[in-house]
Parts: C-alpha cells; structure tokens; sequence
C-alpha cells in the first residue's frame, strides 16, 4: 500500500468519510469535516500505522492529505 | 442499574472505598481490574470477593503518580480484556499538617498521586475510550476540596484540582460519547479516616445535617449511579455523598 492509500485508508475510518472523498488537497478540517479531537486521533492513528513520533509542532502543520502524506514520507 | 459485561479499572481498590467500588461494580455485573500499590493481600481478598461474584478479576500493581506505570497499567487491562469501559480515579494519600509546617514531600506526594495520578490514568485510558467512542469515568474528588479543610492544604488542593480537570476533560471529550464526574464524598468511615482523634469525628459528625459518617457503600451507590446508563446525560458534574456537609 502507498503512504497515500495508508493515509486515506485512516481517515476514511477516523472521519466516516467515503474513501473517493479523501484526495491529496483535501483539507482535514474544511473539506473533510474534522475537530480539533478528530486531528489529534488522526495523528495518533498515523503514529501507530507508521511507528513514528510526530511532535506537536510539526503535527499542527498538517493541514491537508497532502501534507500528511509527505510528512509519513519523509519520517519513514 | 446494570453495567453487564462492561470492564472497569479502580484504582486504589484493596481498600476502603475503591473496595467498595469495586465489589460493587462486580455486582453489577462488570469485570474488574483492581489497582493496587502495595497491600497485595488486601487486593487479593477483593479479587476473590469479585470471583466470587462470577465476575473476572484481575490485579494490577503500580504507582498511579507514575506516567509510565499508569500507562503500562492500562495497556495490561486492555490486553487481559480487550477493552476498558470505566476508570475509577479512586486512589488517594494523605499528608496531613498545617501549612506553616508542610514539608515540601508531604505536598508533593499528595499532589503526585491525588491529582497527577488522576492524569495519568485518565490520559492513558482516554486514548482507548476515544477509539471505543464510549466510556465513563468516575474521579474521586473529597467535600474538602469543595470546602477547604485546615490541616489539608495539600489534600484539598490535589482535590479541587480533580474537580476542574473532571469538568474540562468532560468538554474535552463528551463528543466522543464519554461522560466524566468526579464524586465528592465527606466523612467516611475508612482507614485513612480512622486515625483521626475521637473528638475531631465527633465534632465533624455533630457538624452533618445525616448525623453520622458515611459508608463506603454510600459511595459506590454513587459511583455505581454515574457510570450505569442511567446516567447517560450526566457530565462535568460534581454529586456529593456527604450526608449533606455542602449544600
């Protein structure tokens, strides 16, 4: 599975969101409907998928898929 | 009033009112996950108590006012029974004195267990509650921290703080279908109530409208209450069990 499919794989199960709804642009909050609780369990879920720590400071930049995929990416 | 098949983790529950607590959810037909620090035996005989009961019963020693141990607590409760429905914020220390002669440790090791404890524990458990989208939690809070109590600075300090952070984690999560209320008991009848003088019990009972002290019953009842689904729309609150001290 690409980092892509990962990604949207968790929020489709995070968010109740349909999967062709999660795309590389979407924003978590905006386009995909997330809380501020919602981002903090993504970014747990992401943690734990791809065994990484993700600090505050870079976590508060995830805006959208995009930004998370890359992020993922780069720590893996 | 029934909490059938759920699972709850007490701390503090060899003794007094965590006992209580957690004989009393085994009652009601929860499985238990009993905390304890150090009095092995006394959790043993409340385990046996729960079996007996036909509930599952599980020990679990540590620290609360150690993050680590608080997490590895309930990482060991979600691997013996898969999930964790209600976490009982029960154990607490006392280190009674006046101010002017509060050592630093006895305020520290209050505030370590009474109220970090509470955070460990809650934050460790959260984490699964969130993902289960249901959960209750149940901090045990003192009418002296509602009050103030001379002699309890420490104590009443560590438990107002419990009261603040049951309500701000009640917002923080109500939206995942978890409730949190703390529970505010008065004078009860325990050991860490026991060592006080004869003529303070008296003075504190001649002071409550029931006219005696509490039982530890009394407040499992009320614990018991909280976390049952009849307390589905009940959150961030403080209900006290202290045969009417604070009205």
């Amino acid at each position: 599975m690409t980092t892509f499919e990962k990604v949207r794989d968790i929020t489709v199960e995070q968010l109740s969101v349909d999967a062709d709804e999660v795309k590389m642009e979407s924003t978590f909050i905006d386009d995909l409907g997330a809380d501020s609780l919602d981002i903090v369990e993504l970014i747990m879920a992401f943690e734990e998928e791809f065994n990484v720590e993700i600090p505050d400071e870079v976590a508060e930049k995830i805006r959208t898929v995009k930004d998370a995929v890359e992020l993922l990416d780069k720590e893996k | 009033m029934q909490i059938e098949g759920k699972v709850a983790f007490v701390t503090g529950a060899s003794r007094g009112i965590g006992r209580a607590i957690a004989i009393k959810l085994a009652e009601a037909g929860a499985d238990v996950a009993v905390n304890f620090a150090g009095n092995a035996a006394a959790a043993e005989e409340v385990a046996a108590e729960i079996r007996k009961l036909g509930r599952k019963a599980v020990l679990v020693q540590g620290d609360v006012s150690s993050t680590k141990a608080a997490a590895e607590m309930v990482d060991s409760v979600i691997a013996e029974f898969g999930r964790c429905d209600i976490l009982i914020n029960n154990a607490g220390i006392t280190r009674d004195g006046l101010l002017m002669r509060m050592k630093e440790e006895d305020w520290d090791a209050v505030l370590d267990t009474n109220l970090k404890g509470v955070f460990n524990c809650t934050k460790a458990v959260l984490k699964y509650m969130m993902k289960q989208r249901s959960g209750k939690i149940v901090n045990i809070a003192s009418v002296v921290g509602v009050m103030g109590n001379a002699g309890q600075a420490n104590y009443a300090a560590a438990k107002a703080g419990c009261i603040g952070f049951t309500k701000s984690v009640a917002k923080e999560a109500a939206s995942r279908g978890i409730t949190v209320n703390a529970v505010a008991p008065g004078l009860i009848a325990t050991d860490m109530t026991k060592i006080l003088p004869e003529k303070v019990l008296e003075e504190m009972t001649s002071g409550i409208p029931l006219k005696r002290a509490g039982l530890p019953e009394d407040v499992a009842n009320a614990v018991l209450f909280l976390v049952s689904d009849d307390a589905a729309y009940i959150t961030g609150q403080t209900l006290h069990v202290d045969g009417g001290m604070v009205m």
